[in-house]
């Protein structure tokens, strides 16, 4: 049996030289888990093509918009939404049996970029929802919806989504560092489907309870859902002229960088600080 | 010799639960360090806090002639650490695990790939290369995580009950590769719960109680002192029982035990074989033919229910 010539790590004293390397191989070895079971990307896709056929084909038949819309083209952005939201919670659990299995404490005692195990967790999973949201436009696109804006608004929408998305990631890097055990995780995730669905998702906001519409309208997803309904030129757009309403657009852009702002150097400083 | 791990008076409390109370410690470059204690001692917290990955409330530390506190990234470089579980990717492969860790470790493409080789066929995984780590046994499990520590043949290796789990067949393989690392030059702390571990592979043992040191040596220095090598006997009958007593008793010049009933004696005996050869003679000339004789050193669990019962009597 050989023996193994030592080798040294370059540079140990200069980690953040390495931040962008380290970053883009800890996102690799997430994207890396969809190629060796690409079953997980399936999986991924399935709830919201289940909810595309409940809402667009079973109530959907039962609900009528105010402006006499098609449905589907005003659920559409909606599931979008949707997906990049209930993604959280991929989040979430990977992170929390990352720690639990001991591949965090693996991660603490490598002479790494600290800020990387983060920073490539929401990168992987930026690029994980890129490829969620390609598969659910060509889902849309085949049940009738369409993207009636120019290639730019498209665009646009896209970016919100991914904008979204991106905050969430980091919601859940928080949070999955921050609960001690996997089995909390489902606790911890319960709240996000009462908040995909007290949203303008399905329903019109003006459509419920004015209570629950406020609430409704303030849902800082109902912001993006608005904001791309308007730049896919889909129907809904609200008649609500509430200041939420009416200034979606900059909600859909302000709640989600309110949202690294905060949860970017919790997750950061909670990593660095799991030693305590 | 110097010390490669060296710790002192390091405590560490959570909430009121003083896990480390002045732990002390230092390891010479090149042994292993067996570090033994009852579920809940501090060993676990003492190595996780020498691995980087906990901060104690005080005390001082050094690895490899790094300060732990200050220069961090440097014993990182120094260190490989495996844990009480196999801290390995379960979906990527075992080279996949490798290949990534490796590149964590800046290894560059070329030097990550030819490392990977080296530790696939080091650790007799090359045939599994392939699998997701997944589906790796229990062993290929433990020496894929093994593999990943050493990935920068780190001269301090810190194992946290390395074999816990694993079939005696599988612990004696990772028993064959601590040896193996340490006669390259490897300084190894182990936590384990099991004393034979301790006995196969540790120069020194460290038994902690209550995140405190209380005892420390080479596994026969710690026998020792608890009494040294004893005779024991079993015989036919109870007649024979009390005769030989006697003789052990003359031969030995200490006062066996006698339990009469399991027919069996005891006693210290301070010269070992040359106590052992003249009992051996006076029990033939008597005509007693015992149905088993040996000269027994006290294990390891003697010394460690000793230790840490003598403490919690004391407490």
């Amino acid at each position: 049996m050989t023996t193994l010539a030592p080798l040294t790590a370059t540079a140990p004293g200069s980690p953040s030289r390495w931040a962008l390397h380290d970053s883009l191989i800890v996102a690799r070895r997430y994207l890396t888990h969809f190629r060796q079971q690409p079953a997980r990307l399936v999986g991924n896709l399935l709830f919201p093509i289940v909810m595309v056929i409940m809402f667009g084909y079973v109530f959907g038949s039962a609900i009528t918009l105010p402006d006499g819309g098609n449905y589907r083209e005003f659920l559409m952005p909606g599931l979008f939404v949707m997906t990049m939201a209930l993604g959280m919670a991929q989040t979430v659990i990977s992170v929390t049996t990352d720690t639990a299995k001991g591949i965090t404490d693996r991660f603490r005692t490598i002479p790494m970029s600290g800020a990387a195990v983060v920073t490539g967790r929401s990168l992987a999973d930026l690029a994980a929802s890129v490829l969620e949201l390609i598969a659910l436009l060509a889902c849309g696109l085949l049940v009738g919806w369409r993207a009636n804006g120019t290639v730019w608004q498209t665009l646009a929408a896209i970016g919100l989504l991914l904008l979204l998305r991106y905050a969430l990631a980091w919601v859940g890097i928080y949070l999955g560092l921050a609960l001690p055990s996997p089995d909390l995780a489902s606790v911890a995730l319960a709240p996000i489907y009462p908040l995909t669905m007290i949203s303008n998702v399905f329903v019109l906001p003006t459509q419920m309870p004015a209570w629950l519409g406020v609430i409704a309208e303030w849902n800082p997803l109902s912001a993006t859902v608005t904001a791309t309904r308007e730049l896919f030129g889909n129907p809904g757009i609200t008649t609500s002229t509430s200041w939420a309403a009416e200034n979606a657009t900059l909600l859909a852009i302000g709640w989600p960088l309110i949202l690294i702002a905060v949860f970017l150097p919790l997750a950061a400083r909670r990593y660095r600080y799991l030693a305590a | 010799m110097t010390a490669m791990i060296s710790a002192t008076d390091l405590r560490k409390t959570y909430g009121k639960k003083r896990a480390l109370d002045g732990f002390t410690l230092s390891v010479d470059e090149g042994t292993v360090c067996g570090l033994l204690g009852p579920n809940g001692a501090g060993k676990t917290t003492a190595v996780r806090i020498l691995a980087t990955l906990l901060k104690a409330d005080s005390g001082n530390a050094s690895i490899a002639g790094h300060d732990l506190t200050t220069d961090a990234g440097r014993v990182r470089a120094a260190i490989g650490f495996t844990g009480q579980f196999s801290a390995v990717d379960e979906i990527l492969t075992g080279r996949q695990n490798l290949d990534m860790f490796a590149r964590l470790y800046h290894l560059d493409r070329r030097q990550a790939r030819q490392r990977t080789d080296e530790l696939l066929d080091r650790f007799a995984l090359h045939d599994a290369a392939d699998r997701p780590a997944g589906g790796y046994s229990g062993g290929m499990r433990r020496r894929l995580d093994l593999a990943v520590s050493l990935i920068l043949a780190p001269r301090v290796l810190f194992l946290d009950e390395p074999t816990t789990g694993l079939d005696p067949r599988t612990r004696a393989e990772v028993w064959t590769d601590i040896r193996e690392l340490v006669s390259a030059g490897t300084t190894v702390l182990l936590t384990t719960q099991y004393l034979d571990e301790a006995d196969h592979l540790a120069d020194q043992i460290a038994v902690i109680d209550s995140g405190t040191i209380i005892a420390r040596g080479t596994p026969r220095e710690l026998k020792e002192s608890i009494g040294g090598d004893r005779i024991e006997l079993a015989l036919r009958d109870e007649e024979q029982t009390k005769a030989a007593a006697h003789i052990v008793a003359a031969s030995t010049g200490t006062q066996p035990g006698i339990d009469l009933h399991r027919r069996r004696v005891s006693a210290p005996a301070p010269e070992r074989f040359h106590n052992l050869s003249t009992t051996m003679r006076q029990l033939h000339e008597a005509g007693i033919d015992p149905e088993d004789i040996a000269l027994r050193q006290p294990t390891l669990d003697d010394v460690f229910l000793k230790l840490t019962d003598r403490k919690e009597k004391t407490a």
